[in-house]
C-alpha cells in the first residue's frame, strides 16, 4: 500500500545547523499492515510521517502510496490518499467551526469542493452515529465549537475525521503524546477499534515501548534517520521491552536506547 | 444639535455605503486571518472604473459590475504576489495598493477627481444612491424607496444571503477552514493557496463595489478617496464585534453587525465634527486612535485582567 524508496532529507544544508534528518529509509507496507514506529528524539520518526504527507519535498527517493507516485504532489494532493492525526490536539481540528462542520470537512477529503451545500441532512444523522462510537458525549454537541472541547476530545475526534473517507494510509504521529495517561489509553482504544474495523493501512508513532509492542503486527525503531529494527509476525508477538532494547544495542551498536527511549 | 439631527441620515447612509466595503474586509481579517491593504487601493479603483464607465453611458448596474470586477482584479493580483511569489500578505497587499494609485489615475484619465455630470437631472435620475436622494427623498422631489438608507438597505441585505449561502457551501467551507487552521485545511485536502487567493478576490471586489456606491452618492470620485479605508473597516469589524458578539452568533447576523458597525462609525465621526466643531483635518487621527484602542482592549483584557479558570465538576464528561 506504501512504498517508501531510499527517500533522504536534510535540514538546513550547508550551515552549521545542518541536520540529515533521513538518511536513505526504505520502506514497504502490505495491505491492512499496522506498523508502530518508535525512536528517540531525533532519530527521524515524525519526519518520516511528514516526508510521507508531503509537508516539504524529499531531497532524493520516492513515496507511492497504493501504486501511485507522490513524490511529487503537494500535502493537500496527498490528503486524497491520506489520514492524519497528529500530536498537538490543537492541530488536527478546525477549533472556530463546529463539529460537524469539521467532519463535513473531513467527508470531502480528496474530492473537488464546489458550491453545493457543505454539510446535508443526512450527513448530520451520519455523524451522530459515529460520534456515538467515541462515547464522549459528543454526539449531543454537534454544533459545539470544537474550541470548547478537551484535547482529548479533540484527538479522538481528529482521529475519527481521519478515518471517515476510508483512508489508503492512516499517519499517526504521537497522537497520544500529549494526553493524560488516562485519556491517552482511551483514544489508543478507539485507535485500534477504528484501526481494525476498516483494516487500515495504519502508520503510528509512539514514545511508549510498550504500547509499540501492544498494537500492530509491525514494529519498527529508527536510528540517526535510518530504520535499525524490523521485527514483524510471531517474532512481534512474542517480543518484550527487555528484548526489544538488547536486540536494538546489537543493531546499533549503541546503549543509548535505554535511556533515550525509556526516559522519553 | 439640530446641524447633528439633520445629518443623521446622511451619516447612516454613508455608513452602510462603507459597511459594504467593511464586510469585504471582514472577509479578509476575519475569516481568512489575512491583513488585507490592497482595500486602500482597490476603493478608489471601484469608483474610477465606475465614473468612467457611468460618464461615457454605460448602464449603472453594468458600470457597477465593471468596478466589482476591476476589484476582484485587484485581489487576484494581491493574492498570487502571497502565494505564488511567497510575499507576506501584509506587504503583498501594500505593493498591490501602491501601484493600483498609478492605475487608478490612468482610469480616469490622469486627472485627481473626476466628477458625474449631477446637475443634469436625467443623469442623476440613473444613479442608484446620491447624497441628493436623502433631502429629495423627504421633501417628496423624489420617491420615498429612493432613499439611500432603503436602498443601500436592500443591497446589503441581497448581499448578506448571498455570503451567507456561499460561505456555507463547500468551497465557502474550505475558506473558513483555511482562516481557522491551515495545517488542518491542507491534511483535509485543501488548497490553502487558492483559498487564500479566493477570499482576496471577493473582499477586493466587494471593496471596490462599495466605492462604486460612493463614489454616486458623492457624485464624484477622487484618488485619495480610499486612503485609509482599510482603517474604517477594521473600525466597523470590531465595532460590530464588540457590541453584537455575544447576541449575533449566526454568521449572516455577525455580517448585519459589520455593517451596523460601520453606521456607528459613521454617526460618531458626525457627531464629533457637527457637535465637537473638531477641523476635519484631524478625522484620521481620530479613527487611527480608535481602532488602536478597540484593538488594544481585547489584548490587555486576555493579558491583564483574565479569570482564573475555575475546575468544573463534572471532570469526567469535560475533559473525556
Amino acid at each position: 500500500m506504501l512504498d517508501v524508496q531510499n527517500i533522504r532529507k536534510t535540514f538546513n544544508p550547508g550551515t552549521v545547523n545542518e541536520k540529515t534528518a533521513l538518511d536513505g529509509v526504505s520502506l514497504t507496507l502490505n495491505d491492512g499492515d499496522f506498523v508502530t514506529v518508535i525512536g528517540g528524539n531525533g532519530a527521524g520518526k515524525s519526519t518520516l510521517l511528514n516526508a510521507v504527507a508531503g509537508v516539504w519535498p524529499v531531497d532524493s527517493g520516492s513515496i507511492s502510496i497504493g501504486g501511485t507516485n507522490v513524490t511529487k504532489l503537494p500535502e493537500h494532493k496527498r490528503a486524497k490518499f491520506i489520514g492524519r492525526v497528529f500530536q498537538d490536539p490543537m492541530m488536527g481540528t478546525a477549533a472556530t467551526m463546529q463539529i460537524e462542520e469539521n467532519m463535513a470537512l473531513a467527508a470531502r477529503r480528496g474530492r473537488a469542493r464546489t458550491l453545493r451545500p457543505g454539510i446535508t441532512r443526512d450527513e448530520r444523522d451520519h455523524y451522530r452515529e459515529m460520534l456515538k462510537i467515541l462515547d464522549l458525549g459528543l454526539e449531543d454537541r454537534l454544533t459545539s465549537k470544537v474550541g470548547l472541547l478537551s484535547g482529548g476530545q479533540r484527538q479522538a475526534l481528529t482521529l475519527l475525521m481521519a478515518a471517515l473517507r476510508k483512508p489508503d494510509l492512516l499517519l499517526l504521529d504521537e497522537h497520544t503524546a500529549a494526553l493524560d495517561p488516562k485519556t491517552a489509553a482511551k483514544v489508543l482504544e478507539a485507535t485500534e477499534r477504528i484501526v481494525q474495523k476498516d483494516h487500515l493501512t495504519t502508520l503510528m508513532i509512539t514514545h511508549n515501548m510498550r504500547d509499540a509492542i501492544v498494537h500492530g503486527n509491525r514494529l519498527i525503531m529508527m536510528y540517526e534517520g535510518k530504520i535499525a529494527l524490523d521485527i514483524s509476525g510471531e517474532d512481534k508477538k512474542r517480543l518484550t521491552v527487555e528484548d526489544l532494547l538488547a536486540r536494538f544495542g546489537q543493531a546499533t551498536g549503541s546503549d543509548e536506547a535505554d535511556d533515550k527511549l525509556l526516559l522519553s | 444639535m439640530t446641524g447633528f439631527l439633520s445629518a443623521l441620515p446622511g451619516a447612516a447612509s454613508q455608513g452602510l455605503i462603507w459597511g459594504v466595503m467593511a464586510i469585504g474586509v471582514y472577509i479578509t481579517y476575519k475569516i481568512l486571518d489575512i491583513a488585507d491593504l490592497t482595500v486602500d487601493g482597490s476603493f478608489c479603483t471601484g469608483g474610477a472604473v465606475f465614473v468612467m464607465l457611468f460618464s461615457s453611458g454605460v448602464n449603472v448596474w453594468l458600470a457597477m459590475l465593471a468596478a466589482l470586477l476591476a476589484g476582484m482584479l485587484a485581489g487576484l493580483v494581491t493574492g498570487l504576489l502571497h502565494t505564488v511569489c511567497g510575499i507576506p500578505a501584509i506587504l503583498a497587499g501594500i505593493l498591490t495598493q501602491l501601484g493600483l494609485y498609478s492605475v487608478n489615475m490612468a482610469i480616469m484619465d490622469m486627472k485627481a477627481s473626476v466628477a458625474l455630470s449631477i446637475t443634469q437631472q436625467e443623469t442623476l435620475g440613473r444613479l442608484l444612491v446620491s447624497l441628493r436622494f436623502v433631502k429629495g427623498a423627504l421633501d417628496g422631489s423624489y420617491p420615498i424607496w429612493r432613499h439611500p438608507i432603503i436602498v443601500v438597505g436592500l443591497f446589503t441585505a441581497v448581499l448578506i444571503a448571498i455570503l451567507y449561502w456561499y460561505f456555507g457551501t463547500e468551497l465557502g467551507a474550505s475558506l473558513r477552514a483555511t482562516g481557522s487552521n491551515p495545517n488542518m485545511a491542507r491534511a483535509q485536502g485543501i488548497d490553502t493557496d487558492r483559498a487564500k487567493v479566493l477570499g482576496l478576490i471577493l473582499s477586493n471586489g466587494l471593496v471596490s463595489l462599495s466605492g462604486a456606491l460612493l463614489c454616486q452618492y458623492n457624485g464624484a470620485n477622487d484618488i485619495n478617496v480610499g486612503r485609509g479605508a482599510i482603517v474604517i473597516g477594521l473600525a466597523a469589524v470590531i465595532i460590530g464585534e464588540v457590541l453584537f458578539s455575544k447576541v449575533f452568533i449566526n454568521f449572516a447576523l455577525k455580517l448585519l453587525a459589520v455593517s451596523i458597525g460601520a453606521i456607528i462609525y459613521y454617526i460618531v465621526i458626525t457627531a464629533v465634527l457637527q457637535l465637537g466643531g473638531l477641523n476635519a483635518n484631524y478625522l484620521k487621527l481620530l479613527s487611527a486612535l480608535v481602532v488602536a484602542i478597540f484593538l488594544t482592549i481585547p489584548y490587555w483584557k486576555g493579558k491583564y485582567f483574565s479569570k482564573p479558570v475555575k475546575p468544573t465538576k463534572k471532570e469526567e464528561n469535560t475533559h473525556a
